[in-house]
């Protein structure tokens, strides 16, 4: 087999990999867009609230330790124990639903029937205000996630491959937990969403507001499990992106990764966040591997924004998305 | 025509029995900035009854339905629920009290199957907890089963088996009207409301939605208050009848009564219907 096309395996599977995180985050931008029309633009920073709360925990670190010293002169840092991982992730989840109730009770039952563009509003609102205050309750500094996910240079792909091809595949282990974890993922989310009785309601909510209330459905029970749930994603999510590149500011942009994402796929399908994940993911990487030397490079930072909007002109409701039709 | 909270109600000239009151609402006034939709109306609704309520567009009909079920929140005014006061409720815990709905406008779930639509009906009947769903014990299982039967068995009744499997947006008006019963009864309501079930429908589907409306009431027992624009259909149908204009009550009583009503003739009847 030609070396190039061992490559370009290689590299399409890294691409799947890529994309599987892209696809966790876009999920949560789905979740809530789906049963509540609110596209929020804040999910990129939940994962980066989530994951910096998750280590902060880990860590013991003392909340607000600058405003604390700065207030009262002190110079508390730390507090004398650590908590180990699962536990941490527990009490984050925690965290995260307590901050979907308060985000449902201090902004969104206020702002019902609203236009989506102030709904989108007051999400970039949101977005900043987080980002704020994990910085001042957690500290800006870049910080090691480590919750014992296996991580390097996967021997067994390795081995393989070189027994296939004469050249062994780089797979990260991180990666392949990952793709494990958001299959796993996406299994309970559809099961939820089909079989339960807050999934019934929540695509009951979802269709239409006044008839999901008229069979007994509290709108703001719902809305605060949705923002739960995409809390939880915002987590795995967090916990991924937080290990694999350290938990840092620029954690919350790999929301503008999920736009494309969201182009290709379409804002109401799940599978379509997943496949529209793994295409940009793909194409990004084979793109690179392809043309990059043709054309100078660095084209992973522009790719999923052209082929997305090369995409929005021929089916602007994505690839799975609902058929928009006006209705006159 | 005034009753006591405490009388046991009267039975009718086709022999059914109308119990005790089952709703009751005092005083009602409704305000929308300056306009007062519903202007100090008091009336009942008796245990197993089909009571209507008419009066031209406008008259603040839909606005009593959704003070009823919750959706709007009367400015003054008393709501008395099998005798006890209700305090403000929000339209779902309405729902959850026993009260069913249909909108004026059909409010249904676009984007599921008929068959999901008159399944979110049965949604308060489910009590087993997300894990229990999730794995699908064999409770959570025995119930879907008990929900799926009550469902089925009311869109027997109310013949639209044939588009059980259909997306409801695919569906003409006439039957997403039905569906939208069908869903509605699926809560087996103590109480239902129907906003302008009939409305823009043709003579037979008017025929056939009118046979529903008694049949249920007869089958089930279900206590129904209904809105109705065509005196013809409201006097075929119901036992008592309020009705309205321009907010205030301007009659209340059987249909015969309300018909010789001189303030009705002159204010509704005289009304072109549309
Ligand atoms: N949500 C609302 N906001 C403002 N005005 C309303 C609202 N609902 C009803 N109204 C007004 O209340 C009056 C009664 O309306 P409605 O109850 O719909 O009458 P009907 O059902 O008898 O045709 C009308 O003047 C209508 O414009
Ligand atoms: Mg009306």
């Amino acid at each position: 087999m030609p070396d190039q096309l061992i490559f370009a395996m290689e590299v399409t599977l890294n691409g799947l990999m890529a994309g599987v995180l892209y696809a966790l985050v876009a999920l949560g931008f789905v979740l809530i867009y789906k049963a509540s029309g609110i596209f929020n633009y804040a999910q990129g920073v939940m994962a980066l609230f989530a994951a910096l709360t998750l280590v902060g925990i880990m860590e013991g670190q003392v909340p607000f330790s600058h405003l604390i010293n700065a207030i009262f002169g002190t110079d508390v840092h730390h507090f004398s124990w650590s908590v180990p991982a699962l536990g941490a992730i527990l009490l984050t989840m925690a965290v995260m639903v307590f901050l979907a109730w308060a985000v449902n009770k201090i902004i969104f039952r206020h702002l019902v029937n609203q236009e989506p563009i102030i709904l989108f509003m007051a999400t970039i609102g949101l977005a900043y205000f987080m980002e704020g205050f994990g910085d001042m309750m957690w500290g800006s500094d870049i910080k090691k996630l480590d919750v014992g996910l296996p991580q390097g240079l996967n021997m067994v792909i390795d081995e393989t491959t070189y027994g296939m091809f004469g050249y062994g595949f780089f797979i990260d282990n991180l990666d392949l937990i990952a793709t494990v974890i958001a299959i796993l993922l996406v299994s309970v989310l559809v099961i939820f969403s089909q079989y339960t009785k807050q999934g019934r309601a929540m695509r009951a909510v979802a269709d239409d507001h006044q008839a999901a209330l008229s069979v007994g459905v509290s709108l703001n029970f719902i809305w605060v499990m949705v923002w739960s749930l995409a809390g939880f994603v915002a987590l795995v999510a967090g916990i991924m992106w937080g290990t694999k590149s350290g938990v840092q500011f620029s954690l919350s942009l790999i929301a503008l990764k999920a736009l494309p994402v969201l182009m290709l796929g379409g804002f109401t399908s799940i599978p379509g966040a997943i496949v529209g994940g793994l295409i940009i993911g793909v194409g990004e990487k084979l793109f690179e591997f392809l043309m990059g030397p043709i054309v100078g490079g660095a084209t992973e930072n522009w790719f999923a924004y052209v082929l997305a909007l090369i995409f929005l002109v021929f089916r602007p409701q994505g690839l799975f998305g609902e058929k928009i039709i006006e209705r006159v | 025509m005034t009753q006591t909270m405490q009388d046991e109600g009267y039975v009718t000239a086709d022999g059914r029995k109308i119990g005790g009151v089952m709703m009751e609402m005092k005083n009602i006034t409704l305000r929308f900035g300056g306009v007062k939709a519903i202007t100090d109306i008091s009336f009942d609704i008796r245990q197993g009854e089909i009571r209507a309520i008419i009066g031209p567009n406008g008259a603040g009909k839909s606005s009593m339905l959704n003070v009823i079920s919750g959706f709007y929140v009367p400015q003054e005014g008393e709501v008395f629920f099998h005798g006890k006061k209700r305090p403000p409720m929000k339209p779902f815990e309405v729902a959850r009290q026993g009260i069913a709905r249909t909108f004026q406008n059909i409010a249904l779930f676009e984007g599921m199957t008929v068959l999901d639509n008159v399944m979110t009906g049965r949604l308060n009947y489910m009590h087993t907890n997300i894990v229990q769903q999730a794995i699908w014990g064999g409770k959570a299982e025995k119930e879907e089963n008990e929900n799926r039967e009550v469902v089925e068995k009311i869109i027997d009744f109310l013949e639209i088996q044939s588009i059980r499997k259909t997306p409801v947006a695919r569906l003409p008006y006439g039957l997403k009207k039905r569906v939208e019963l069908a869903r509605a009864l699926a809560a087996e309501p103590k109480l239902l409301l129907l906003d302008e079930p009939m409305a823009g429908m043709n003579v037979e589907e008017k025929e056939d939605m009118s046979r529903f409306i008694l049949d249920v009431n007869d089958e089930f027992g279900t206590t129904i208050a209904l809105i109705e624009h065509d005196m013809g259909v409201v006097m075929d149908l119901s036992d008592r009848v309020v009705v309205m204009d321009y907010g205030k009550k301007i009659g209340d009583g059987t249909p015969d009564e309300v018909r010789n009503n001189q303030a009705v003739i002159d204010a509704y009847l005289g009304v072109s219907h549309d």
